[in-house]
């Protein structure tokens, strides 16, 4: 057994690890030594947990057994799951933590001389306020993610689910909690613990169903960082270090992950949480000018020839590339154009995909170079000096509406300038409106090339078409 | 007047915060995916607490209530920890550099 002192310098250190492993991410290079760091950090707050305690009978026996058993779960989770899949992973793996913090919150009511908290029936108040916070926030995160899980997973539909009354009923219910934290002081009732458990795994819900698909990676990385701030609340109530900086620091790191995909979207963050943005702008007027405007359609040798004629093609990806696992045939495509001294780059908008960082994912499991991926603002000027830009299932981050119009709903959010190269290839499936049920004014210009199949396929063909 | 020690680990709280600020906005946007699954995995660090539960019972058989909850939180963190940190070691191992120009 290790004194308290000792054990609190250890968390201290992992919590140091910790914070390295997010600074290695600031690059590609020193990433994978980051997450060693992490690791390590991971390992010394468990041991010294097991050090400390000093209890090493049969239970440190079944401890063992069941983090060996949790742990065979989860590598072989992280070893089968296809890269298409990592959102809903990682709601998945918010969940996880949002129960296992309510779960020791539980724990921590019902036995709080183990944790020093005071006896049963008399919790230390500042204790119990800590508690009853890490509870909450941990089961809002378990019911919420549960949900976005659900969504990403297309086992619940991604359109948004919006009843009248339904901000009123949030309202009242997160009123409901407060009163409950204070009458739970007041009395230290299990009952009312109890309730606003289960008070807040509700909220989870309403707080995600009426949130519509695209705008899942506000709602990811809002859920990180509710996972954080239940971890502190936890950390605070186990007087723990370790706890209350990884806290802190997911919990930021969720916050501004957060703020990057609304900024992305040129939408508040409590527009995105209030929800139902298809439903919203049913009124606005650029659906109803949906007239038969001429659309050029191509099909799969135009573009391979087109292509093949440029001297830079930018490939611009979105979430239809997901869906249709496209990134390894564009990855041959590009190959191909490159045997042919074609310049190749890639062009991410932020909000592309479901989650922050989604398209890079997938390009980099097709073996693109991290050198030849480019953000919004590094490559928007170089539209106008490039050929071709090839949009494959990406659709309103390139609409130039959000530049012209302002009574677009989109009206703000940064663009892609794709119009501006010399011929756009655009693979859709149809011509319908993407996620803002807005129209995309870019299929109707003279310099689009509409390249009407699944993404997939239509690369392929390509492909076939370039040799 | 002597200080609440609860004040010195808010003291921690916030400052970690602001690390945490910093240290975010410096991470590259290609990697914010990675950044979710190893933020995903050291949130499991509430394991600890699972820990406690489950073993610093004050009675002899080991199974009361509370403990049970910790058993089960155990569980659900040891996924997260295995689970994130290899995925995103998984993910990291693809980011390259491009080799040669042919």
């Amino acid at each position: 057994m290790i004194s308290s002192n000792l054990s609190a310098v250890f968390y201290l250190i992992s919590g140091i690890l910790f914070i390295l492993a997010l600074r290695g991410l600031s690059s590609p290079d020193t990433s994978r030594q980051g997450n060693y760091f992490g690791i390590a950090g991971m390992t010394i707050a468990i041991i010294v947990t097991f050090l400390s305690i000093g209890n090493f009978s049969s239970s440190f026996l079944y401890v063992l057994i069941l983090l060996i058993l949790g742990g065979s779960i989860g590598a072989f989770i992280a070893f089968k799951i296809p890269m298409t899949a990592m959102p809903e992973l990682v709601a998945g793996f918010h969940s996880l933590v949002g129960l296992a913090a309510v779960f020791v919150a539980i724990a921590a009511f019902l036995n709080p001389e183990v944790f020093n908290l005071g006896v049963s029936g008399n919790i230390k108040l500042a204790s119990l306020i800590e508690m009853c916070i890490g509870a909450a926030v941990g089961a809002i995160t378990f019911s919420g993610s549960i949900i976005a899980f659900l969504k990403l997973r297309g086992i619940m539909s991604g359109a948004p689910i919006t009843f009248s009354g339904q901000h009123y009923l949030n309202l009242i219910l997160g009123l409901g909690i407060f009163v409950m934290i204070f009458y739970l002081c007041k009395t230290q009732s299990e009952n009312i613990f109890w309730t606003l458990i289960a008070v807040s795994f509700l909220i989870g819900i309403l707080l995600i169903i009426p949130i519509g698909g695209a705008d899942m990676p506000v709602v990811i990385s809002m859920l990180n960082s509710y996972s954080g701030w239940a971890a502190a609340g936890i950390g605070f109530t186990l007087e723990n270090t370790a706890l209350i900086i990884t806290g802190a620091l997911v919990g930021s790191s969720g916050a501004i992950l957060s703020y990057i995909m609304c900024k992305a979207m040129n939408r508040s963050f409590f527009s995105v949480i209030l929800g139902g943005f298809g439903a919203d702008n049913s009124h606005s007027d650029t659906n109803e000018k949906k007239d038969q405007k001429p659309v050029k359609s191509g099909n799969a040798e135009d573009a391979a020839f087109l292509m093949k004629n440029a001297s830079s093609v930018i490939i611009v990806p979105g979430y239809g590339m997901a869906v249709a696992q496209a990134q390894h045939a564009l990855r041959e495509m590009v190959d191909k154009l490159k045997k042919n001294d074609i310049k190749v780059t890639y062009a991410i908008h932020p909000v592309a995909g479901r989650m922050p960082g989604h398209m890079n994912v997938l390009l980099a499991e097709a073996n693109v170079p991290y050198d030849e991926v480019f953000e919004l603002e590094d490559i928007n000027n170089d539209f106008a000096n490039s050929d071709v830009a090839f949009v494959i299932g990406a659709n309103d981050v390139t609409n130039p509406v959000a530049k012209t119009d302002p009574k677009s709903p989109i009206f703000g959010m940064p663009v892609l300038d794709v119009e501006k190269c010399k011929s756009v290839l655009f693979v859709k499936r149809s011509l319908s409106p993407g996620y803002a049920g807005i129209d995309n004014e870019l299929f109707y210009r003279d310099n689009t090339l509409m390249l009407f199949a699944d993404a997939k396929k239509m690369t392929e063909d390509i492909v076939k078409n370039l040799d | 007047m002597e200080i609440d020690p609860f004040i010195f680990r808010l003291s921690i709280f916030i400052l970690s915060i602001f690390v945490g600020y910093y240290v975010v906005w410096s991470v590259t946007p290609s990697l914010h995916t990675p950044l979710m699954s190893v933020t995903n995995a050291i949130s499991s660090v509430i394991i600890v607490g699972a820990i406690i539960a489950a073993l610093a019972t004050t009675s002899e058989v080991g199974f009361s209530s509370s403990s049970i909850f910790g058993y089960l939180a155990i569980i659900l963190a040891a996924v997260n920890i295995f689970g994130g940190f290899l995925v995103t070691q998984r993910m990291l191992q693809m980011y390259k550099k491009k080799k040669d120009k042919k």
